[in-house]
């Protein structure tokens, strides 16, 4: 499920879009918070990468930057508000307490919750991973204000209301959304959207430390156990350096071979566009764009992809995008850097045959010499 | 045991056209489907229903048209579809869009008995928020279990559910109590086919449809646009790159040459990716 007016765009008529004097209950709602997403012990990339965005925020408005960190008391805490700190963070609001070492919905809702309650900032920004998403939506809820998922960019207008720009209709057009009358502004950022900040020579801030209103007995929902992902099984897509991946044009499953097989010689991972997934082809967790990874890859190479913006946003941050197509009026030659009007089917293996050459030992001596 | 399934009509493709002026969704002559990250919720529903007995409520809330999912969603077994339409619920956003149906699905327990599991699919294909089922679980304080790849076991005499969701890095197991509120991961269930009975059943059953006034609403405030916190303000097409893709030529050639060219053309924008690439293939 999910909204209709994200879903259903339209220039906002009436009142409704209309930007009235904030409510006296809101006046005195400041501040830029990133929630830190702690991850089995480390903090979660996309938060770091949110602090950047942050303080990017905060500068504009010329309010402070708060991190907050939800966790079990003691080292894990402590290390992700030194984190916090070092990537930009003016403070950081801690709540530690032994319910919160491992995430469930309902003592991380509790607690943040009450801190925003408490300390009312006015922009409130999360990743939209499983646990971000899972957590967002269910504090907006409590809070009664907007939140606005998978933004791919971050602004403040003149008037310092956040505009949060989302791709929207399946990815076709982008929309730019506020929350005009509400605070919390609340927007979720997809992991790797947003580029990593500069670790800053800063390492003090502020640190306020809270209570969970709240004890393990009052918790419905009991964490059993963890199955933590076979590494070597699991797409590391998000973080790789290369990346090739296959779109429709591929034709059928089976030529997916030929895709793997070029990203195996070059050590890439491989990926696909979301019809793929649609169809079976490919598990969902190997699908790039807007409601799959999205990637920063030092080289991308996209075999028989449209390049429909749902896929253009998940790999728009990418350093350099090569496009294999046979339509040469394809979107995907409009973002990429480098394009080929041909069919992938036939170029993949002659692609993979001579990057394997051009690698291969002997030639590299024969360079050298 | 009670099952409630929200559900929602979607546009079945991307291939949505904007009017050239208006800059709006034309939605006219593009068809319609299930959202199908809910066919798997539906599908786990049904399964449970075979297995615990009782009744599949599937519920959704749109325009009149929406009619034709629900009788779909019969067509695959549900035992009963509720459609919750009314001018004043256009434009919600997530906010309002669970408010709504959280109200409706209060009605449904008053009215044919409490359930107790409330489905959604994980997110939908053309909103992609995954925020309404946890606004749901919210407002009508069902305990939360997003992202949920298989439900291990249910105990209806001590009320008690066990479930694998989807986390960050792996698989967390979950103990919590009924009623409860799943969101259901794809990719977890074969989609059954409908019987021809079903089918036929379908076509007769009635389909409940309930304005806001009949699912108990009185606060129009909170439907809606006015009930929405989030405005869009601005809907644009993404600005084209000024310059498109340096384009290697194609014609006359064989496939490696090309290939060598591409290789090339590559290694001379990035020459730092060489050593990188022969390094990670391991040659």
């Amino acid at each position: 499920m999910s909204t209709a007016s994200q879903a259903t765009p339209r220039l906002a008529p009436g009142r409704a879009g209309v930007k009235k004097e904030l409510p006296d209950r809101f006046k005195d709602y400041r501040h830029v918070w990133v929630f830190l997403e702690l991850e089995r012990g480390n903090v979660h990339p996309v938060s770091f990468e949110l602090l950047g965005e942050g303080r990017k925020l905060a500068d504009k408005l010329e309010v402070q930057l708060a991190g907050v960190v939800l966790g079990p008391p003691g080292e894990m805490v402590e290390d992700a508000v030194a984190e916090a700190f070092a990537y930009g963070a003016d403070l950081v609001y801690i709540v530690d307490a032994p319910p919160l070492a491992d995430y469930r919905n309902e003592p991380f809702a509790k607690a943040l919750t009450d801190l925003v309650n408490t300390h009312k900032p006015e922009i409130l920004l999360l990743g939209a991973t499983t646990l971000g998403r899972d957590l967002a939506g269910s504090v907006a809820t409590t809070l009664q204000t907007g939140l606005t998922a998978d933004c791919t960019e971050l602004d403040v207008d003149s008037d310092g209301s956040l505009a949060a720009t989302r791709p929207t209709f399946g990815g076709s057009l982008l929309c730019t959304i506020y929350t005009l009358n509400y605070r919390p502004q609340m927007a979720t950022v997809r992991p790797r959207v947003m580029p990593m900040p500069q670790r800053v020579d800063k390492p003090v801030g502020r640190v306020m430390r809270h209570k969970l209103s709240l004890v393990e007995d009052d918790i419905v929902t009991k964490v059993l156990g963890f199955l933590p992902d076979n590494q070597s099984a699991m797409a590391n897509l998000a973080y790789a350096d290369v990346v090739v991946a296959g779109g429709l044009g591929l034709g059928a499953a089976e030529n997916l071979q030929l895709v793997k097989n070029l990203a195996r010689a070059i050590g890439a991972e491989h990926g696909c566009s979301r019809p793929l997934v649609q169809k079976g082809w490919m598990p969902a967790d190997r699908q790039i764009g807007q409601t799959g990874k999205t990637i920063r890859p030092k080289l991308y190479i996209a075999a028989g992809i449209s390049g429909a913006i749902q896929h253009r946003v998940g790999v728009e941050g990418a350093d350099l995008i090569v496009a294999i197509n046979t339509d040469p009026n394809a979107p995907i030659f409009e973002f990429a850097h480098l394009g080929i009007v041909t069919d992938a089917i036939r170029f993949l293996p002659a692609l993979t045959e001579a990057f394997t050459r051009r690698l291969s030992p002997h030639s590299r001596d024969k360079l050298a010499s | 045991m009670h099952i409630v399934i929200c559900i929602k009509q979607v546009p079945d493709s991307a291939q949505i056209r904007v009017h050239p002026v208006t800059n709006t969704i034309m939605r006219q002559g593009v068809p319609t489907i299930i959202n199908p990250y809910d066919l798997f919720a539906l599908e786990e529903a049904l399964k449970l229903r075979d297995v615990h007995g009782g009744e599949v409520t599937v519920l959704t809330m749109g325009p009149p048209m929406a009619e034709d999912s629900l009788r779909k969603a019969l067509g695959y077994g549900a035992d009963r579809a509720v459609l919750l339409t009314d001018r004043y619920f256009a434009g919600s956003d997530t906010l309002a869009t669970s408010f709504a149906l959280s109200q409706a699905i209060a009605k449904i327990g008053e009215t044919f008995g409490r359930p107790d599991i409330v489905f959604t699919g994980k997110q939908t294909i053309d909103g992609d928020t995954a925020q309404v089922g946890p606004g749901i679980a919210k407002r009508l304080n069902l305990s939360q279990l997003t992202y949920v790849a298989k439900i291990a076991s249910i105990d209806l005499k001590t009320r008690e559910i066990e479930v694998a969701r989807r986390a960050e890095g792996g698989t967390q197991l979950l103990k919590s109590r009924l009623p409860c509120l799943i969101t259901m991961l794809e990719d977890t269930n074969e989609i059954r086919r409908g019987s021809l009975q079903q089918a036929l059943c379908a076509a007769r059953s009635q389909v409940v449809k309930w304005t806001a006034a009949d699912a108990g609403i009185d606060d129009l405030t909170r439907c809606g646009l006015r009930g929405s916190p989030t405005v869009v303000k601005r809907v644009f097409a993404p600005t084209a790159r000024a310059e498109s893709a340096a384009q290697i030529d194609t014609a006359e050639k064989g496939l490696q040459d090309i290939a060598d060219e591409l290789i090339a053309d590559i290694l001379t924008r990035r020459p730092a990716l060489e050593h990188e690439l022969a390094f990670k293939s391991g040659t």
